[in-house]
């Protein structure tokens, strides 16, 4: 009897007997849950057997950095209430797994493939409602877009970080806007309602989807162009202009100089 | 009888001739004799390049609109159809996409812009390091600090005509910087805006600038600068025959004519092919300019890109007195500094001849090794302006070779300080191992790398004289002693304005007590053969 009391007056009892309790709550809830749905559709079926595909992914690919439960680590944000949208981009773009504890998380190429990813995302998505990833009917840039109006929108809200041709930038301390050039517009829409990195969210107040697609629209539209004027030497303006001019315009010239005075001799 | 076309243009000539006497100016012009080096062609390419912008700029004021009243886009570049934008803008634009070989001649015109500047700081550099600016020539030295101040204010400006998202940048910049004088900073600004920033003025006036005022202005500069090299001659390196009061070279005509003509289309075809084949500022994709837009990685032309990254490295001071607000900030790397290096650029040939004490006419340039001093404080200047240039592009520096801004900014802030001593001291050291190795190599000869056993055993490497035009190129440099100190006399008094001399003798010994003594003839003499 005096070992059981003891055994009460643990400091880590209440939170054990807690945590037991919400098991027996929690399983009890579900197994209600589940004989409710089962009779629905088996379309909610397979939707959670690859709930639970992306939850074992998880567990083995994400969660020591993000936590067992997507609760967040010393080291990794929460994942609750990311959204679809936010895993579909950091791992379809290959961020995510992080890769090193560098400055930022670097587009590389992805460690999972589609349907992996697609089952991550239903399963974060779960954790808490979230951005969704935006279907084909929904990125309708070509048809619906304004290029121009597009152009005025990423030069007003993202040319700062971005550069006014999309080139990407430098930010403080090794961070960085990476080029929207090459990156294909489901991307670019994801990235604008989730608001990766050190990027700030554009939400549907800020940005409407129809603006939204205008700005694919123009990405698009100057990622196509090329060749205007001749070669863009890397499109970063006067710094290789001015090397060029040094290297190859006087260089070639004193060449030349130096030619037409040696040969007299 | 000579065929009727001959007689026709013996005619003409003759016509002109009885009323302009041009024919003895001609024959005394053309047989100027001018020395022949690489390096004095930098000043031609400066000039040529003039010409090229001259010309192209001509061709862009037929389709420019230099005004900010503001039109919607309707030309052929699609992604910007339809978007409100300046007049200029939209012109520009018009140039680039609708008007026949307009792209080319704009893009002619921008990287002649950049070839000019880089021409005028290389012929700058030569005319430096050759000691060209000394008396006689201080006045043409002063007229290039001018014109290499108008061309960085000339090409600025020409760079803010588009009114792109980038021009509309640095012209808000070069408001700061206005605006940053004290005391009359603000009114200044509203002066040459004609208001609050950007207002409608500006574009106009800046226009008329650039089109008529400095080229009008820089043209007539050249003809002086021309005129005087033409006057006083060319000066020439060292060399066997070469003697401060003659003049080695090639008549101006045919040889020099031929060479500086075929030169002048030599640098329009290196300028028309940049133009052809290398994109520069590209204003399309930077778009219109709005002053609530901003693009990441905006940069100035390099000519202005050290000012830039002066500013940038600048610590955020800004001190209130008396109701004025001073943002050193801007002050300091933005008109102080700046202020500093011309004004002592400009008047370089006068501290010099005051600090040396040589105040003789000079027409053989001197070999930069036997100017250590001079030599050494050329490279210290060069390598701040570097620096600065480097924080310039600290933003695509970062991108591009994964650096951070912070790494480059802390990094460029100490080097500014530390590099260029640095570099004069470096330098000094390598002028003074040139001069000990010109010594030895007179004294001694070339090493040719064949062994020689001599009888007893001994092996020696064969050296090889140097011939007599050699040595004399390598010896015929005058060392200067530096200015003595006044002495106090028997009486125990100072000479008048004693301070001020030891000064300079401190500063004299300075530059010129550090030299590697020249061979001298009995040296060589005793020494004997070269096969040491
Ligand atoms: C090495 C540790 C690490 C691993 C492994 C990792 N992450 Fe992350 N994750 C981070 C860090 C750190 C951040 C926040 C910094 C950032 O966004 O770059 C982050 C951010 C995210 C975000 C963005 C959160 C938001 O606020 O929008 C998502 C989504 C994400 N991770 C998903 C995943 C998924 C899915 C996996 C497994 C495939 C994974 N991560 C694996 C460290 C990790
Ligand atoms: C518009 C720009 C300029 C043009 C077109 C120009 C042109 C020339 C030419 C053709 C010569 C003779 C050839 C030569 O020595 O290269 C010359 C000589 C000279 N220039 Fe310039 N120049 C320009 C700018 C400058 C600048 C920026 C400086 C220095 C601050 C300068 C200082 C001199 C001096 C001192 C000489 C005489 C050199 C000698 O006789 O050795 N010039 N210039």
């Amino acid at each position: 009897m005096r070992k059981l009391s003891r055994l009460r007056r643990r400091k880590i009892t209440a939170p054990v007997l807690l945590f037991l309790a919400l098991i027996v709550v929690g399983n009890a809830y579900a197994f209600i849950g589940a004989t409710v749905t089962t009779s629905g559709a088996t379309a909610s079926n397979a939707r959670s057997t690859m709930v639970d595909e992306g939850r074992q992914i998880f567990l083995r690919g994400c969660s020591s950095c993000h936590g067992l439960n997507a609760e967040g680590g010393g080291i990794a944000p929460a994942l609750i209430g990311v959204g679809a949208a936010s895993v579909d981009f950091q791992v379809g773009t290959g961020r995510m797994p992080l890769a090193d504890m560098s400055q930022q998380a670097m587009r590389k190429t992805p460690v999972y493939n589609e349907e992996e990813t697609a089952a991550l995302a239903e399963y974060v998505a779960t954790l808490a409602p979230g951005p969704a990833i935006p279907g084909a009917a929904q990125l309708t840039y070509e048809r619906d877009g304004n290029t121009a109006e597009g152009g005025e929108l990423f030069r007003t809200n993202c040319a700062m970080c971005h550069n006014a041709a999309g080139q990407g930038g430098a930010l403080t301390q090794g961070k960085y806007a990476p080029t929207v050039m090459g990156v294909e517009a489901k991307y670019i829409y994801e990235a604008m309602i989730t608001g990766p990195q050190a990027m700030p969210v554009f939400g549907e107040k800020a940005i409407t989807p129809a603006e939204k697609l205008s700005m694919i629209k123009w990405i698009k539209a100057v990622e196509s162009e090329k060749g205007l004027g001749g070669a863009s030497l890397g499109k970063v303006g006067p710094v290789t202009e001015g090397l060029v001019a040094w290297v190859l315009g006087i260089g070639l010239l004193i060449g030349i100089a130096v030619w037409l005075t040696t040969k007299s001799r | 009888m000579k065929p009727a076309r001959e007689r026709i243009a013996g005619s003409v000539a003759n016509f002109v001739d009885e009323r302009t006497g041009a024919a003895k100016f001609l024959k005394k012009s053309l047989n100027k004799v001018f020395p022949d080096h690489w390096s004095f062609m930098l000043g031609e390419i400066a000039l040529y390049s003039f010409i090229i912008l001259l010309l192209s700029g001509t061709f862009l004021t037929f389709w420019y609109v230099p005004s900010q009243e503001e039109l919607i886009y309707e030309g052929s570049y699609v992604p910007l159809k339809g978007v409100k934008m300046s007049a200029a803008y939209s012109s520009t634009l018009d140039i680039s996409f609708d008007v026949r070989g307009g792209m080319l001649m704009r893009q002619i015109h921008h990287w002649a812009a950049l070839l000019f500047l880089a021409a005028m700081v290389a012929h700058m550099m030569r005319v430096f390091f050759t000691g060209a600016f000394r008396k006689p020539r201080e006045m043409n030295w002063i007229l290039g600090v001018a014109l290499i101040t108008l061309g960085i204010v000339e090409g600025f400006l020409g760079y803010s005509l588009p009114d792109d998202l980038l021009s509309g940048t640095g012209i808000r910049i070069a408001q700061a910087i206005l605006q940053a004088i004290p005391l009359i900073g603000t009114y200044a600004a509203f002066f040459a805006f004609g208001g609050e920033f950007p207002g409608l003025d500006f574009i106009p006036r800046i226009y008329t600038v650039h089109v008529l005022l400095l080229p009008g202005i820089m043209l007539g500069l050249i003809t002086v600068h021309l005129m005087l090299v033409w006057y006083q001659k060319h000066t020439q390196y060292p060399g066997p025959g070469r003697t401060e009061k003659n003049v080695v070279g090639y008549p101006l005509l045919p040889v020099y004519m031929a060479k500086a003509g075929g030169f002048l289309f030599i640098v329009f075809g290196v300028t028309a092919f940049l133009g052809a084949v290398a994109s520069i500022n590209p204003i399309w994709v930077f778009g219109p300019y709005t002053p609530t837009q901003i693009s990441a990685g905006s940069q100035p032309d390099w000519y202005m890109g050290w000012l830039d990254g002066l500013v940038r490295m600048a610590p955020p001071i800004e001190t209130y007195f008396f109701g004025k607000t001073i943002s050193w900030n801007i002050l300091i790397p933005g008109l102080i500094v700046p202020g500093i290096m011309f004004t002592g650029l400009a008047l370089w040939p006068f501290i010099e001849a005051w600090a040396t004490g040589d105040k003789r006419e000079h027409n053989l340039l001197d070999r930069p090794r036997n100017t250590p001093t001079r030599t050494a404080v050329g490279a210290m200047a060069i390598t701040f302006t570097i620096v600065a240039l480097i924080n310039g592009g600290n933003d695509i520096i970062a991108t591009h070779f994964s650096l951070t801004i912070n790494q480059i900014m802390w990094a460029t802030r100490i080097s500014i300080f530390v590099l260029p001593p640095l570099a004069y001291v470096i330098t000094k050291r390598i002028c003074l191992a040139l001069q000990r190795a010109d010594r030895d190599l007179v004294l001694h000869g070339r090493e040719t790398g064949r062994l020689v056993m001599l009888p007893h055993g001994e092996f020696v490497e064969i050296h090889e004289e140097l011939s007599p035009q050699e040595a004399f190129t390598r010896t015929s440099h005058e060392q200067l002693a530096p200015i003595p100190v006044a002495a106090i006399d028997a009486n125990g008094v100072r000479p008048k304005g004693v301070l001020k001399d030891r000064i300079r003798a401190r500063i004299s010994k300075g530059i010129l007590q550090e030299q590697i003594a020249k061979p001298t003839a009995k040296e060589k003499l005793e020494l004997g053969g070269g096969h040491h």
